[in-house]
């Protein structure tokens, strides 16, 4: 008895320190506590340290995972990684801790007459395997559906590609990348051919100034801004905010400067008008390394059903987008971007100074935006007209959300409209696809068909009568899920859900398949910087589960393509790695050997006569540059960028008399995305129970609202009820609330709208009307 | 029999010292930060009258710059 009494009191202890250190943690980003880690180590024991990847956002920092007698029982960073140098956030620190949560998924569940069965994980892949294939026979393969993540490894979502692509013969396979990712894709594509950043985080030793559009990295990408405030403090480089709402990565930056939402569109022209203005336009390197293209306008917002848009490139010149930019000079954008000519002068001085050298980072802001794709290119023009780019220390860099955006869902292509090398829609890249698969080319179709919304939309309509969800919980994530959620439960739709903790989107599957967690299984991931990363299998999963590439090859078997699966249990990691990097053979875009990812801790694409590419087109760095210039920007035919024009175009729904608020939603550090993982970690559950909304003081009084106080936030969608926030972890701007969206039991994702931006068909989960009243 | 955790901030270059004092002072435990100036302290006593007397033996510390309250538990006493 005193023995448990004893434990319970070190338990409380132990709890009250976690809690300290998670309060430490959202304000030092990065913050150590190793004399803890150390002290919490079983006594005696002999841990052996493997090495990998973090489980959580897209930073890719490498963790050392403590094995001791077959448990995972500590993390602490690897100090051979050079994205972190040894630090972790809050998350990573205790990440492997939701592996003991007691509603861990241990075995198939099949719904019959209405109640979960437990059932042989092989009865339950036969079951899938016949719904799949008896639907195909049935409705055609274009009824069958895929929706995997950018937390699938990289075997993953190759097999998943291979399976829907290659084996079934139909493009219906997209990835939750589509609503975090879709417009960096889109916006690199488009200005440079070539997809993810040319620059690496070693470009934060040698910035100057690091200019943050729209996101919160304090919280976000808290490793990474600890880099950057290591730079601010020990050589005095400077942080920007500009951003919507003051957060913990405003009050830590040099200056925050606030805009009103969807105008970051507009300054981002006025900066490049007061570039040309006053002279500070890098003339050789726009003559020598630029074109100037102008695409279509209004092109609406994908709101409705089987929206369709494609743009149309016109070539231009300097002097047509001189002229297009007077609409943008700060006078005229101050007035409704609400930042002010000086602050636009500012900025704009910043890029424009060529004895500066200027990082631009985004992630949310940017790319969740109904003109995501032209707020991306946009960022790219500052920089190419200035030639501050592919360099150290000057560059844009989209910041990715996901362990695996990059390395899954961007460089394997599970996007309906991708393949492992390039797109459907083009005739070599099919041929390419074909043989390395060993399957007919014309099996490949050659269009695209659901992106991420269209797909649930489909499902709605009753278009998609088979879905299969892997590493993903769209009943939470997606927008407007008070239309989805209905969608998936009908009867119409046989759901398939593979996931290691049950979820609201589980909960209306047909099949829930138990999948093993990160360290159960071996597996390779693809972080922001181009940096593949390696890790073996460290503990047993529990029950039966499987890892979610086995389950997919598995399917595969049972559907009769098993020759095209011909991977073994124990190596299929390294078998499809093998394969799948035959598609990017050569000097743009090799992949390391697996041997060198066993060792070391990661390296960065184009992998070239074994040395990883930091800045790519830049012919002092990049092997692939060839046109004997200094740089070489090989993604389009002529070797030259584009800058675009690209105007200011309102968002789709602003606040009326009947809405009068904006709702930007986001995260928060503790937890990570919907909350899945996270909120079975006891420390971070405490540290951050629910969700809540935040206001703005001056509207809180006016409204009469209280900290605490239920406040229902409604749009014409839906309605949502939450505690009320005011001046805790972030302040909105007057007008505008804002609300996290990890929280299963408060889905504000009920509230937002399913716009997306036409190029890129990312939704906008930034910007939509609201009310506010108390509850 | 009170369980609470602060985040200690020392005054600048006195992590060091701050570390060394707060150690001396019984029903307490000191985690330091390995790269920021700041410290962790779990306080663990028998009464709300101990608590109140570690905590201003804590605050009479020169080096300390800023004591920040985290969480405070109480369990019941034959705990």
């Amino acid at each position: 008895m005193q023995n448990s009494l004893t434990n319970r009191r070190n338990f409380i202890k132990k709890m009250a320190a976690a809690a300290a250190m998670t309060a430490a943690a959202t304000m030092f980003p990065g913050i150590i506590f190793a004399s803890e880690q150390e002290a919490n180590l079983p006594k005696g024991g002999n841990l052996d340290w493997k090495k990998g990847p973090c489980r959580f956002c897209g930073v890719g920092c490498g963790i050392l995972v403590g094995v001791d007698q077959g448990k995972a029982v500590a993390v602490k960073g690897d100090p051979n990684s050079s994205v972190n140098k040894g630090l972790l956030c809050v998350k990573g620190y205790h990440q492997i801790m939701c592996t003991q949560a007691k509603d861990r998924l241990t075995h198939a569940l099949v719904k019959k007459n209405g109640k979960y069965v437990q059932t042989p994980i092989n009865e339950a892949l036969d079951i899938v395997a016949n719904k799949m294939k008896e639907t195909i026979e049935k409705h055609g393969k274009d009824s069958v559906a895929m929706y995997t993540s950018g937390q699938s490894t990289i075997p993953e979502g190759y097999v998943a590609s291979k399976l829907m692509k290659g084996a079934i013969g139909t493009n219906n396979l997209d990835c939750n990348a589509r609503l975090c990712m879709a417009s960096a894709v889109a916006g690199f594509l488009t200005s440079f051919g070539a997809d993810e950043p040319m620059g690496c985080y070693d470009d934060i030793d040698h910035a100057d100034y690091f200019i943050t559009w729209g996101n919160n990295m304090a919280e976000m990408h808290p490793v990474l801004f600890s880099r950057m405030l290591e730079q601010k403090n020990r050589r005095g480089a400077k942080i920007i905010d500009f951003a919507t709402r003051t957060t913990r990565s405003s009050t830590a930056s040099n200056k925050s400067i606030l805009f009103e939402p969807q105008t970051d569109l507009a300054v981002a022209n006025a900066i490049c008008y007061e570039i040309i203005n006053n002279g500070w336009v890098n003339k050789s390197f726009v003559e020598n390394h630029v074109n100037f293209n102008k695409g279509l306008t209004n092109m609406g917002y994908g709101l409705e059903d089987k929206f369709k848009f494609k743009d149309k490139p016109t070539k231009i010149d300097f002097e047509a987008y001189k002229k297009f930019l007077e609409d943008y000079t700060p006078e005229k954008v101050a007035k409704y971007s609400k930042v002010s000519v000086k602050d636009i002068k500012y900025l704009a001085a910043i890029y424009g100074d060529p004895n500066k050298k200027v990082v631009s980072y985004w992630c949310m802001g940017m790319n969740q935006h109904t003109r995501g794709t032209w707020m991306n290119n946009l960022v790219y023009n500052i920089h190419l007209l200035t030639g501050k780019i592919s360099q150290p220390g000057n560059g844009p860099f989209s910041l990715t959300g996901q362990p695996s955006a990059c390395g899954t869902a961007r460089e394997v292509g599970t996007f309906t409209h991708k393949l492992p090398k390039g797109v459907v829609m083009n005739e070599k890249h099919r041929r390419l696809a074909a043989k390395i698969w060993k399957v007919p080319y014309e099996r490949i179709p050659s269009k695209p068909t659901y992106h991420a919304t269209e797909m649930f939309r489909a499902v709605d309509r009753g278009d998609i009568k088979f879905i299969w969800t892997q590493v993903t919980n769209p009943l939470v994530s997606l927008p407007k899920t008070g239309r989805y959620r209905p969608a998936m439960e009908k009867e119409s739709c046989f759901v398939v859900v593979s996931d290691v903790f049950p979820t609201p989107t589980s909960d209306v599957a047909d099949v829930i398949l138990p999948a093993s967690w990160h360290i159960e299984k071996s597996g390779l991931y693809g972080n922001s910087e181009r940096r593949t990363q390696h890790w073996d299998k460290m503990v047993e999963g529990p029950g039966e589960t499987t890892p979610d590439a086995w389950m997919t090859i598995e399917i595969a078997k049972r559907m009769g393509y098993g020759d095209l699966f011909p991977y073994s249990e124990e190596n299929h990691v390294e078998e499809i790695y093998n394969e799948y990097r035959q598609f990017h053979e050569g000097a743009k875009h090799g992949m390391a050997p697996l041997e060198v990812l066993k060792k070391e801790s990661g390296a960065i694409w184009p992998y070239v006569n074994g040395k990883s590419t930091q800045w790519r087109f830049n012919a002092k760095y990049d092997p692939a540059c060839s046109n004997d210039k200094d740089f070489h920007f090989y993604g389009k035919p002529d070797g030259k960028a584009v800058i675009w024009q690209r105007p200011y175009e309102p968002a789709p729904e602003v606040p009326d008399a009947e809405y009068p608020f904006w709702l930007n939603t986001g995260r928060v550090i503790e937890h990570w995305h919907t909350g899945s993982m996270t909120r079975r970690i006891p420390v971070l559950h405490k540290a951050m129970p629910e969700a809540y909304v935040e206001f703005h003081p001056d509207d809180a009084n006016s409204l009469g609202i209280r900290n605490g106080e239920k406040i229902k936030v409604s749009s014409r969608r839906g309605s949502c009820v939450l505690p009320a926030s005011i001046n805790q972890r972030g302040l909105p701007t007057k007008g505008q609330v804002f609300v996290p969206f990890f929280d299963e039991n408060m889905l504000i994702n009920d509230v937002t709208l399913d716009a997306f931006c036409p190029i890129s068909k990312e939704p906008d989960y930034k910007k939509c009307a609201v009310k506010v009243e108390k509850a | 029999m009170p369980i609470k955790s602060y985040l200690a901030h020392p005054q600048e270059g006195k992590k060091e010292a701050l570390m060394e004092a707060l150690s001396k002072i019984d029903h307490c435990d000191v985690i330091p930060a390995e790269n920021k100036e700041l410290l962790i302290v779990v306080t663990d006593t028998e009464s709300k009258t101990d608590d109140e007397k570690v905590k201003e033996s804590i605050e009479a510390i020169k080096y300390l710059k800023l004591l920040a309250l985290v969480s405070g538990f109480n369990t019941p006493k034959n705990n």
